[in-house]
């Protein structure tokens, strides 16, 4: 890629994006691409598995290495293949039905693992490419094609149960504030663990909470909010879904302390296993046991 | 003077039965023997009947008999099951105390009091099985020190003193009492090893260059993680025990898209939860090796036994139509084989692999010459520096060259939906069309890469009428059933299918025109092999051995067997 600085428009791809006009996933995406730019990252140093879904669209719109996999398994993908060659970025995408409902028990399991790994869920709050459905964030008595007379359901709550299952990095950003969720996304990628990122982004088509949101939302930088206290961020977690009218953004939780997964495995220092030599492996002295 | 000798140790769950057959399995192996030894247990920790079936011979063996020489009973249970196993020349060994033989035994009696001796000489009670082997070894006139040395590489040199102690005590003390009183011919010379298809495979795994292993506890497909596990850092292998089948399967094709060497093991159960990602290897071409150890399902089935029936399951799992390779290995230096060229396979035409094995092959312990048969490691095509590099590149022979994310100059896309060249979504159909005959168009490829596998053995007599036909672990029974059908002049000839898909249809249909009468033998209820043969090559194969109890054959029981749908004129 020579040494001329890259830019966000070299990471486009010449795929036409059909997201509906006014799509929060467009800031994702543009807030990604700014991100990885000024962090002066190498486009073939990152990885990107997006799930499946609106959101999952993502891996064909930037130009860096992508796998788009199946539902929910966004994680153990990434995972697996950031052991395989941990100096790769890893960046997962997934929507809230991905990440929340059927690929929940992932997140729980990565977060106590501490995986080196980014998730960034776009939640909307409802199946857009289904063509709306509820979704484990969205609220009691939610009208959708699957719920005609209401969820009589309560919505789940991805940041305190992030912090309850060890995230070391919890965040939430809006879409609707891209300077923010850029800032956000940066962070997250310079965190060194697993960092957990869920971002409000209205469905235009099947949920739109862009205005709601935008008279809610308040930054938690703004509040004096230190992300280095566990039970804080417990306490502005539950402020919102519940009978709160305000919604914090921002870092909830950062814990730079507790190593991530692969910093803890010998079987890497010296290089990532994708470079280790795998030609005339001995084996004489697992036969010699057997003798 | 015997060649052979067949032994039973049984007990409850929890009295170190596994571990008791395995030392005396190992201490024959080291006096010179070929050894096998199937280990039977129920599903629980402690109580309930284990017992450990084990055999040794001056030639090379395949399987257990049903029969045996000597039985050492740590419980009155294992008399009472077991008495059927003896003749009037059988041995039982066993703890006055404890338990002692019906009154109509014919055979010989040997008391030695396991418990006594082991508390005397300060050992705990659960110690005795340690008197139980050296009881044994004595009787067999083994040299202690063989089982002292197999004892402390077992138990390590700390842990082995005390069972020492208990061991010697009991050999002096059967030796004195009862002498050697059976006698192996002496053994043929060489070294041999000793190890279960699971450690075989493992083994095999390690030398193909396994870098990433994440597996989700499942009998009996576990000890392959237990191995791996206890060797990643002798070999810079990461092994992960992460939160489902699910996430296993799919961080191994994340590593394997990495561009490392993964693999995962599990049994049926865990396989169908596997299954989505199957597909999803296929359709984004991404290598994966999983091994399916068979027990006897559906559902949870009887966890600790065995069967052959989840074939079917492997060949059509996950939704849709795509190339695939299924392989059964037959014996431990076949798992050992076979799991390199699954590893080269599933990179070569970049597509999943499974390798089909069960309890009776994973579990039981078999003695081999040490492996030296050398399988390449062939990585296939990998792309580096390639300015218009297109992951899904359509070529002539459907293999578009892989490349690994870091590598300089290259994007690599890899895409679950059906995509173009380069790896983006999209719903044309005349894209669609072409993809799919991409991916197909290996098909004959590996055809012709696995017909210099060997993908079907055949062994005894070529000019025999009778044409044996079965796949994976039924190979060792039937292979000494072969041994008394030919001291009974039944002239019989047995193909071993080892590569099920894709099918070897040329070989088998000309195997099959030059025997008059074909039987077909596997380890389940509906003859998925014999299915398979007449979805692949129009014969259909009437004379079949089907067993489905959860229990492997046996020579003996197959032997009769065949000789009965022999008779069985249709």
């Amino acid at each position: 890629m020579g040494t001329k600085p890259l830019t966000v428009r070299e990471l486009s791809t010449p795929k036409k994006i059909t997201w509906c006009p006014g799509c929060g996933n467009f800031a994702i995406l543009t807030a990604v691409k700014r991100a990885i730019v000024e962090l002066k990252i190498k486009p073939e140093d990152v990885l990107i598995v997006s799930g499946i879904g609106c959101h999952g669209k993502i891996s064909d719109y930037i130009n860096v290495n992508t796998f788009h996999t199946i539902h929910g398994r966004v994680i153990p993908f990434l995972a697996g293949a950031k052991i395989a060659n941990h100096k790769l970025v890893a960046i997962g995408f997934a929507g809230d039905g991905d990440a929340y409902s059927i690929g929940w028990g992932h997140l729980t399991h990565a977060a106590r693992r501490n995986d080196d790994i980014v998730y960034i869920v776009h939640n909307n709050m409802v199946f857009g490419l289904t063509t709306g459905q509820y979704t484990p964030t969205s609220p009691r008595n939610f009208k959708s094609r699957s719920t005609p007379y209401g969820s009589i359901e309560e919505p789940l709550n991805p940041i305190l149960l992030s912090l309850a299952s060890g995230s070391t990095f919890v965040a939430r950003a809006f879409s609707g504030d891209i300077q923010h969720l850029t800032m956000v996304i940066k962070e997250a990628i310079k965190h060194k663990g697993f960092a957990h990122v869920d971002v409000l982004q209205p469905c235009v088509t099947f949920y739109n909470t862009y205005q709601e949101f935008s008279k809610k939302i308040y930054k938690l930088e703004d509040s004096g909010h230190d992300p280095g206290n566990w039970d804080k961020a417990v306490e502005k977690a539950v402020e919102w879904p519940g009978s709160g009218d305000r919604i914090p953004i921002g870092i909830f939780y950062r814990n730079e302390e507790r190593k991530p997964y692969t910093e803890m495995l010998s079987q890497i220092r010296d290089a990532p296993l994708v470079f280790h030599k795998i030609e005339s492996v001995d084996i004489s002295p697992l036969l010699e046991e057997s003798m | 003077m015997e060649h052979e000798l067949s032994f039973l140790i049984g007990g409850e769950a929890g009295d170190g039965i596994q571990r008791s057959g395995y030392i005396y399995a190992k201490t024959l192996l080291r006096s010179g023997y070929y050894v096998f030894g199937y280990f039977d247990y129920p599903s629980l920790i402690r109580g309930g009947h284990n017992f450990y079936l084990g055999r040794a011979s001056t030639r090379k063996i395949y399987s257990h008999t049903e029969h045996v020489n000597i039985l050492a009973a740590l419980n009155q249970e294992t008399i009472d099951r077991h008495i059927w196993r003896l003749s009037g020349e059988s041995f039982i060994i066993y703890d006055p105390s404890r338990s002692k033989p019906p009154e109509n035994f014919k055979g010989v009696r040997v008391e030695v009091p396991f418990e006594e001796i082991t508390l005397e000489v300060g050992g705990r009670k659960i110690m005795r099985n340690m008197a139980a082997v050296a009881a044994m070894t004595a009787m067999t006139g083994l040299r202690i020190e063989t089982l002292t040395d197999v004892i402390t590489g077992v138990f390590g040199v700390e842990k082995s003193k005390l069972n020492i102690i208990i061991a010697r005590e009991s050999y002096n003390y059967t030796a004195k009492k009862y002498g050697r009183r059976f006698t192996l011919e002496n053994p043929s010379p060489g070294r041999k090893i000793i190890l279960t298809g699971n450690e075989a495979i493992a083994i095999g795994a390690v030398k193909a260059g396994l870098k990433f292993y994440s597996a989700y506890p499942m009998t009996p497909a576990s000890p392959i993680l237990h191995y791996l596990a206890e060797k990643q850092h002798d070999y810079d292998i990461v092994v992960i025990q992460p939160e489902s089948e699910i996430s296993a399967v799919n961080m191994v094709l994340g590593a394997s898209f990495a561009g490392v060497r993964a693999m995962t093991a599990t049994s049926g159960g865990g396989f169908s939860l596997m299954c989505e990602t199957v597909g999803l290897a296929a359709m984004t071409e991404t290598p994966i090796v999983i091994v399916v150890a068979q027990r006897p399902g559906p559902s949870t089935g009887i966890a600790t036994y065995t069967g052959q029936e989840d074939l079917r399951t492997v060949l059509h799992a996950s939704q849709s139509e795509f190339p695939r390779v299924v392989v059964a290995p037959g014996d431990v230096d076949e798992c050992y084989q076979r799991i390199q060229e699954a590893f080269n396979i599933s990179e070569v035409f970049q597509l999943p692999v499974i390798v089909l094995i069960d309890k009776y092959l994973g579990e039981s312990h078999m003695s081999t010459e040490p492996f030296t048969r050398e399988v390449k490691i062939d990585r296939g095509k990998i792309a580096s520096g390639n300015k218009d590099y297109k992951r899904y590149r359509l070529v002539e022979d459907g293999v578009s060259p892989r490349a690994f994310p870091s590598t300089p100059n290259i994007i690599v896309r890899g895409h679950s939906s059906e995509h173009t060249e380069e790896g983006f979504a999209t719903p044309n159909a005349v894209v669609r069309t072409k993809m799919v005959d991409k991916r197909f168009s290996k098909l004959p490829y590996i055809e012709k890469y696995i017909e210099e596998l060997e993908p079907v053995k055949l062994y005894g007599h070529k000019d025999a009428e009778v044409l044996l036909i079965a796949w994976g672990s039924t190979k060792g029974p039937l292979l000494e059933a072969m041994k008394i059908l030919d001291e009974e002049q039944v002239k019989v000839r047995f193909m071993q299918i080892c590569y099920l898909e894709p099918f070897p249809t040329a070989t088998v249909q000309e195997i099959m025109r030059n025997h008059k009468i074909l039987v077909d033998i596997e380890g389940n209820r509906t003859g998925q092999l014999a299915g398979l043969i007449r979805e692949k090559t129009g014969v259909e194969i009437k004379k079949r051995i089907l067993r489905y109890d959860g229990r492997p054959f046996s020579p003996r029981m197959l032997a009769e067997k065949v000789k009965e749908v022999l008779e069985d004129g249709n």
